[in-house]
């Protein structure tokens, strides 16, 4: 008969997951899959909207990763206008660099919020704490000064992202062709060099440092367990620049496997000759993966252990020393360790503050030529954006009418390319925690939850798209009258 | 969502779990007890409250978050003063999820557009769900060609409303905090209020619209 467990919902990711692991009667797992369960529409409702409107609109998918898509949608813009990276043509360098910084303060956020807040807390009490433990409470009441500098962090990379795109979230500065402000001295001094309440920028670099010692440390005391916990090869993809090394705004698509050979490099406008995706009835997320290769061989992995995988070096000092350690362990083949993407994290927050540093201190972030206004005849009414969000590679793709309505979006995002490792981790671990133990625990199930929250899901994100008819819903109003009733077609 | 009544089906956190130190939580249980929940938004109302920075220290000195996405507690587990609810009703969980809270919640607090007037999801009412559904995976230009497409639909997946709700027409809400999403200082303005016994007074200059 054997049994069914379910984890719902799955907590310390955004958006919304459940997990069901079918045992046998001697707990032997027979299937273990990670359901996306949430749906709403995004690539359909844009249609019919003029084209401006998309980065504000489609940055409403994700409340973490807001930054990527909207530079994301600007990048198609740039395109559609006759301005943008197909059309060979460029946005003037002040527009850039502002968009990299927002990119970059979004990286640091993001990837500070999953990892202090919603990570670490197994890395300091481990899988099996009390569920009530292991959270930002328990970390409150185990290290207080630990969540006053994590705050802290965290506060600074939202104060950049409000300098630069008008608004902690959801912001408004890009546009077609540019960005509609550039950063005042003022706001720039602030952030260098921090006030009352605002911490300055050589502090945030020492609590990224902090904060990637916190996983060396981790990793000392756990390094079996650690290694071992869900290691299977999988093909990295990340952009790159033409040396071949991560570039978060703009590259190649490059993917590299185990033994970080090229498996395919191409220009993200060729997505589709290149990418298909796969369909399975029992999760709104879709599983992409390489034509050439086949769904089985083909899917990829993306985030921080498959930009790390892909990349060769970094550009600034102390995450290029973090990064050899981290090539060293792994003797020059790509990471396959699943728990190690939270050390890539901890690397790129520190990666992401150096990047950061470096453009405060440029004064073309300064200058006026922010917006380049082609004549109308350049444009082309289709674009294409790829940017390297904190989850991974993002691409945005839409076509518009020569009214300028949009009518029609696709969109793939991270998580969804990570659909199929996801999923594999999932079982990884059910079969190594779960397999014919009598007892299972809830710390046995949080194991899994501990494989997903590496991958720093956004579930959000994967469930832009629109998914199954209902059968018999029934809604009722607050005083029990009837409001809605769908019956299934 | 069929109720998974099987005598053979677990959730994983009724499973044996550790225990908390009772002295830990003793502490916990005098605090205000809040509760919150994330429906059909984009997680962004959530960061929100992230948004109190350094505040939200001196908060959780008074309240306790018991069910939320940043914890692992997925159940209420006793009555509730606050609940915080992120995003707008597009399916029967959510439903279910909204209705659990106002029954063991005393104040449910929407917060964003989402959950305020369903937001941008609700944008799909202007849409057939036939069209959506073909438009997702039928027409789907990654498709693998020649394959039949794959519509999801599966007893672990709940089944998606007809339109995307605002949460006030399913339940009755107790406070709107409009924004999308509400800055920090507004979710502030609004917990710190409540935790202090005050009446919500959450001044038009902390409101926003977009
Ligand atoms: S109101 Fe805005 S920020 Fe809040 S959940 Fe909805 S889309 Fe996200």
């Amino acid at each position: 008969m054997g049994k069914k467990i379910i984890i719902d919902p799955v907590t310390r990711v955004e958006g919304h997951g459940k997990v069901t692991v079918h045992l046998d009667d001697n707990n032997k797992v027979i299937d273990a899959k990670l359901h996306v369960v949430e749906f709403r529409g995004f690539e359909k409702f844009v249609q019919g909207h003029p084209y401006w409107e998309a980065p504000m609109l489609l940055q409403r998918i994700c409340g973490i990763c807001f930054v990527s898509h909207h530079l994301c949608g600007a990048k198609v813009l740039d395109d559609m206008i006759g301005v943008g990276y197909s059309t060979g043509k460029h946005i003037t360098v002040s527009a850039e660099k502002l968009r990299r910084l927002g990119h970059y303060a979004q990286q640091l956020q993001s990837h500070v919020t999953a990892y202090f807040y919603l990570i670490v807390p197994e890395m300091l009490f481990g899988m099996n704490a009390p569920p009530e433990q292991r959270n930002v409470l328990g970390l409150l009441e185990a290290n207080p000064e630990m969540v006053k500098r994590v705050v802290a962090l965290r506060k600074w990379g939202q104060e950049v992202i409000k300098a630069v795109l008008g608004k902690k979230m959801h912001g408004i500065s890009s546009v077609p062709g540019g960005v509609n402000q550039n950063l005042s001295v003022e706001a720039r001094d602030r952030l260098l060099n921090g006030e009352e309440g605002l911490i300055s920028m050589d502090e945030v670099i020492d609590y990224a440092q902090d904060g990637l010692k916190l996983f060396y440390d981790f990793h000392k005391k756990n390094r079996e367990e650690v290694d071992s916990f869900a290691e299977f090869e999988a093909l990295n993809l990340s952009l790159v620049d033409e040396k071949g090394n991560v570039d978060y705004y703009h590259g190649k698509m490059r993917i590299v496997d185990n033994d970080k050979n090229i498996v395919e490099e191409f220009d993200y406008h060729e997505y589709l000759d290149f990418f298909s995706e796969g369909t399975e009835e029992w999760s709104y997320m879709k599983f992409p993966f390489l034509k050439r290769l086949g769904r089985e061989k083909g899917s990829v992995r993306v985030g921080p252990l498959g930009r790390l995988n892909v990349t060769k070096a970094y550009t600034t000092p102390l995450a290029q020393e973090a990064l050899e350690r981290f090539h060293h362990y792994t003797k020059g083949k790509s990471n396959n360790k699943t728990l190690h993407t939270n050390w890539a994290r901890a690397i790129e927050i520190l990666h992401s503050a150096e990047l950061i540093k470096e453009l405060l201190n440029d004064v073309d972030l300064q200058k006026d030529s922010l917006i380049l206004m082609p004549p109308k005849t350049d444009w082309t009414g289709e674009g294409i954006g790829v940017v390297e969000a904190p989850r991974g590679t993002l691409l945005h793709h839409y076509k518009a009418n020569k009214e300028g309505n949009i009518t029609f979006a696709n969109l793939v995002v991270a998580t969804t390319q990570n659909n199929t490792v996801m999923n594999r981790t999932v079982r990884s671990v059910a079969d190594k925690y779960l397999n014919g133990n009598d007892i299972i625990t809830e710390g046995m199930m949080n194991a899994i939850e501990v494989g997903i929250r590496a991958y720093d899901p956004c579930l959000s994100c994967a469930t832009h798209a629109v998914g199954q008819m209902p059968l018999v819903v029934t809604i009722f109003d607050a005083n029990g009258n009837k409001i809605d009733e769908q019956i299934k077609n | 969502m069929e109720k998974e009544t099987d005598k053979n089906t677990f959730y994983s956190h009724d499973l044996p779990s550790t225990k908390m130190d009772t002295k830990v939580m003793a502490k916990r249980d005098e605090k205000i007890q809040v509760a919150m929940i994330g429906l059909c938004g984009c997680w962004g109302c959530t960061l929100s409250f992230l948004d109190i920075d350094e505040r939200i220290i001196g908060l959780l000195e008074k309240v306790a978050i018991t069910r939320s996405s940043l914890t692992d507690i997925k159940r209420i587990p006793k009555r509730c003063k606050i609940a915080f609810v992120e995003g707008g009703v597009a399916n029967e969980e959510n439903i279910e999820t909204l209705e659990h809270f106002r029954e063991n919640c005393d104040i449910m607090i929407s917060v964003g557009a989402c959950a305020v007037w369903g937001g941008v999801p609700a944008m799909r009412n202007d849409v057939s769900l036939k069209d959506c559904l073909t438009e997702a995976y039928v027409c789907n230009v990654g498709a693998v060609t020649g394959d039949k497409p794959v519509i999801p639909y599966h007893k672990d997946l709940p089944r998606i409303t007809n339109k995307v709700y605002p949460c006030h027409e399913v339940v009755k809400m107790d406070y709107f905090i409009p924004g999308c999403p509400p800055d920090g200082d507004a979710i502030f303005k609004v917990l710190d209020d409540l935790a202090n016994g005050r009446e919500v007074n959450l001044p038009t200059s902390l409101t926003r619209y977009d």
